[in-house]
């Protein structure tokens, strides 16, 4: 049942890739999720909602940094007559939402929503850690919408510069088993025991996916990263599924690495990565440490993917609590995972449009926020990226 | 239940008063619990010999072991240090059907109460537990401690890294407690108890005293993992307050991912502890900031027995060519003077080993140098 399922979508993308013509090598375009190019969206599997030509997307700004950023999304999207209804939940994390009721009720509405509109975008959800039985409403959500896959892609921006250059790579990570199951208990006091759950359906799916969207986006090679020398039973059985379903794609490289010592070459030698695939936890260091090397959670965009539900959200998950509403906050990651939103709904234009307004504000190196450098608010740098829009018209 | 006790009660008391040495060998053992605050945890306990030196067990290892154990050796015997070697031989035996080490070399090491160790090699096969496992499960040795430092000579993307990292070695995701329930679903149980935490963390804190750090630094998980890496957190509050001039705070790991492959720079004053498997991942991308495994040392804390050791592989395609790289034993032996308490030695090797990989004349091929093993080893013996 799963499997045919995601045999499914995988054809989908395939047959999309090949549908695809050679376009001419735009950064934008190497950033996203494959477009679908045959204009038929009746025959997609995600089947947004669309109303009156616009789709309603749901979003949810999330805590921290998120209001700010999600502030200069709308104003972009909205400067750019993007077709979409934002369908907009304020969900919080934070101890002092409880009373205003934004926690519990607000959260079912926000997952409602998505079951309905089928789209998200979404910032982070703070999770606390001294709440206690308080599950984290980013992991609620990914295992409850069963949005299984995520992906979260790291590339060096032009003109960005950091420690090391040429980086292309992408990192998918299983989103509703392993590390993050929420099961432990406490056998004795002072003795807990957590439990890591791995299945083979649930790692066939996230192997399956990652071979397809390597195939899609036009990718050479699929590295599993795992620690089965140690975890010989869990970790030993999402290495075996994935190099079982690695026979099915002959025409991509496949290997395995260990999680320390991908850490390592990721540190060192990160050019020799390419597509990623990991279990729960090891996708979240990688992903930070991946981030760090192209500039940082701020440059990062991602979504995660599941049969029914897509959401858009930054690759490498942070709140930024620290930088709340003093308007220093990077909305580049917010503004591309839009950008993989729109390449989503096929709606590449716009996508092109305000993807390359960012990088160019990027590139050009006067308006940039201080994570990447510079000294300018949000207010400034989205205003930039809306005057670069309307010079490139 | 209650009459037991009512009955209980009155008798306890009673042997209490029959054996009051008893009783208060029983209430000192409680109140001591594992360690007081002013005991070292895993204190060398080591004797000299009649010539004032102490004896070291050596591991040499596989493949390059011999060769840069060679060079150790000389480097020692050239800074006169107090040191006798006492070479012993892991190769696993089979006893009662697991692989276990030979008697000898547990005898050796528990005599010595130290030991440094090459590389070795782990054979691949089914149901062959690693020997690094084997011999930390022997002796107990419960943390892992891996310092990173820039080695001036070897230029990386990251410049004045200095960073020690404290992991749990017992416990944790590597309890190897793992079982399918049905066919193609399987439970691997993350072990976290009170008393490997109590102890690790106690380690963290004398230990950063002992190098001069004001700073520990708990890395955890505990957004997620509400109760077990909540239990290494709070365990971790606890201890902080037996310890008023050390600063505490503690970071999320996916926080210190992030902010450590953006700049380590901040962490140089720091001790950071964790548990097992974010330990084992940081510890190696700490190492890759500085230039790869050859260059850090790493050693393992027990309280019976402590054991360093050269983290990186045998290298069985440089073996006996006289090519391998010395500096993560060294490093390693380094760190034995200083638990051992042999500081002015260990200062001494170690400045000349630093300087001489700054000067960058007699580097080995790994480091793009074209000199030998033993060439490298000489160039330290000379600015010693």
């Amino acid at each position: 049942m799963l499997t045919r399922n995601s045999a499914r979508a995988a054809q989908r993308l395939l047959r999309a890739a090949a549908q695809q013509p050679q376009q001419r090598l735009n950064v934008a375009r190497t950033f996203a999720t494959v477009a679908d190019n045959t204009g038929s969206l009746q025959a997609d599997i995600f089947k947004p909602t669309k109303y009156g030509g616009k789709y309603t997307v749901t979003l949810i700004p999330g805590d921290g940094i998120g209001a700010e950023v999600a502030e200069s999304v709308k104003t972009i999207f909205s400067a750019d007559n993007v077709p979409i209804t934002w369908e907009q939940i304020d969900v919080s994390g934070l101890d002092e939402a409880t009373a205003s009721g934004k926690t519990e009720e607000r959260f079912q509405e926000a997952v409602a929503s998505l079951r309905r509109n089928k789209l998200g975008l979404k910032g982070i959800l703070h999770t606390p850690i001294s709440r206690s039985g308080h599950q984290s409403f980013n992991v609620a959500m990914r295992q409850e919408l069963d949005i299984y896959a995520s992906i979260a892609l790291i590339k060096n921006i032009p003109g960005l510069q950091t420690r090391h250059d040429n980086i292309d790579l992408c990192i998918i990570r299983e989103n509703t088993e392993g590390e993050y199951s929420g099961l432990e208990h406490q056998s004795v006091p002072g003795v807990v025991e957590s439990l890591k759950i791995i299945t083979r359906a649930k790692s066939e799916r996230i192997a399956k996916f990652a071979f397809s969207f390597a195939l899609a986006n036009g990718r050479k090679k699929v590295t599993c990263i795992h620690k089965a020398n140690i975890m010989k039973l869990a970790d030993g059985l999402f290495r075996g599924t994935f190099h079982k379903v690695a026979k099915e794609y002959p025409q991509l490289e496949a290997n395995d690495m260990i999680v320390d010592n991908a850490s390592m070459q990721c540190v060192g030698k990160p050019q020799q990565f390419d597509v990623m695939v990991m279990p729960n936890l090891y996708g979240g260091i990688l992903s930070n440490i991946a981030a760090a090397l192209v500039g940082g959670p701020g440059v990062v965009p991602g979504c995660n993917m599941g049969r029914d539900v897509a959401v858009f959200e930054p690759g490498c998950r942070h709140v930024g609590l620290d930088i709340k509403g003093k308007d220093q906050a990077n909305p580049t990651a917010l503004l591309l995972s839009g950008c993989m939103l729109l390449r989503h709904l096929n709606l590449n234009q716009h996508a092109d449009r305000i993807s390359n307004a960012v990088y160019d504000v990027i590139a050009q190196g006067k308006v940039r926020t201080p994570d990447m450098g510079g000294q300018a608010t949000n207010r400034e740098f989205t205003n930039a990226i809306l005057d670069s829009m309307e010079k490139a018209l | 239940m209650l009459a037991l006790r009512s009955i209980a009660a009155p008798v306890q008391r009673q042997c209490a008063r029959a054996a009051p040495r008893a009783a208060a060998v029983r209430l000192s053992f409680q109140n001591q619990r594992l360690y007081s605050s002013q005991d070292r945890v895993a204190k060398f306990n080591g004797q000299k010999d009649a010539q004032g030196r102490y004896t070291v067990s050596l591991i040499e290892g596989d493949g390059i072991g011999p060769e840069i154990a060679v060079a150790v050796k000389d480097i020692f015997a050239a800074a006169k240090t107090p040191i006798a070697w006492e070479p012993i031989n892991v190769d696993p035996i089979l006893k009662d059907g697991k692989t276990a080490i030979p008697d000898a070399a547990i005898e050796s090491i528990r005599r010595n109460k130290i030991a440094l160790k090459g590389p070795l090699a782990t054979p691949i096969g089914k149901g062959h537990v690693s020997l690094n496992l084997t011999l930390r499960r022997t002796f107990n040795l419960f943390a892992n401690l891996r310092p990173c430092r820039s080695v001036a000579g070897y230029k990386t993307p990251y410049d004045n890294v200095d960073t020690v990292l404290i992991r749990e070695n017992t416990e944790g995701e590597y309890s190897g407690i793992e079982h399918v329930v049905v066919d193609g679903v399987v439970q691997s149980i993350k072990l976290i108890t009170r008393e490997a935490s109590e102890r690790v963390l106690r380690y963290a804190f004398q230990h950063a005293r002992s190098i001069g750090r004001k700073k520990v630094r708990v890395v955890h998980k505990a957004t997620i993992m509400k109760m077990s890496d909540g239990l290494f957190l709070s365990v971790g509050n606890q201890i902080a307050k037996e310890f008023p001039d050390i600063e505490f705070d503690d970071e999320l790991l996916d926080n210190t991912c992030l902010k450590m492959t953006t700049d380590p720079v901040p962490y140089n004053d720091k001790v950071l502890v964790m548990p097992n498997l974010y330990g084992d991942i940081l510890s190696d991308m700490s190492a890759g900031l500085i230039g790869g495994l050859g260059l850090t040392p790493s050693g393992n804390i027990g309280d019976e027995c402590s054991i360093f050791e050269a983290v990186h592989g045998s290298a069985p395609d440089i073996a006996g060519k006289n090519l391998a790289n010395p500096t993560a034993l060294l490093l390693s032996s380094m760190m034995m003077l200083r638990h051992m308490g042999l500081t002015e030695y260990a200062d001494r090797i170690e400045k000349a080993a630093f300087a001489t990989l700054a000067e960058g004349k007699a580097l080995t091929g790994d480091l793009g140098g074209k000199a030998k093993t033993n060439e490298f080893a000489t160039a330290i013996i000379e600015k010693l």
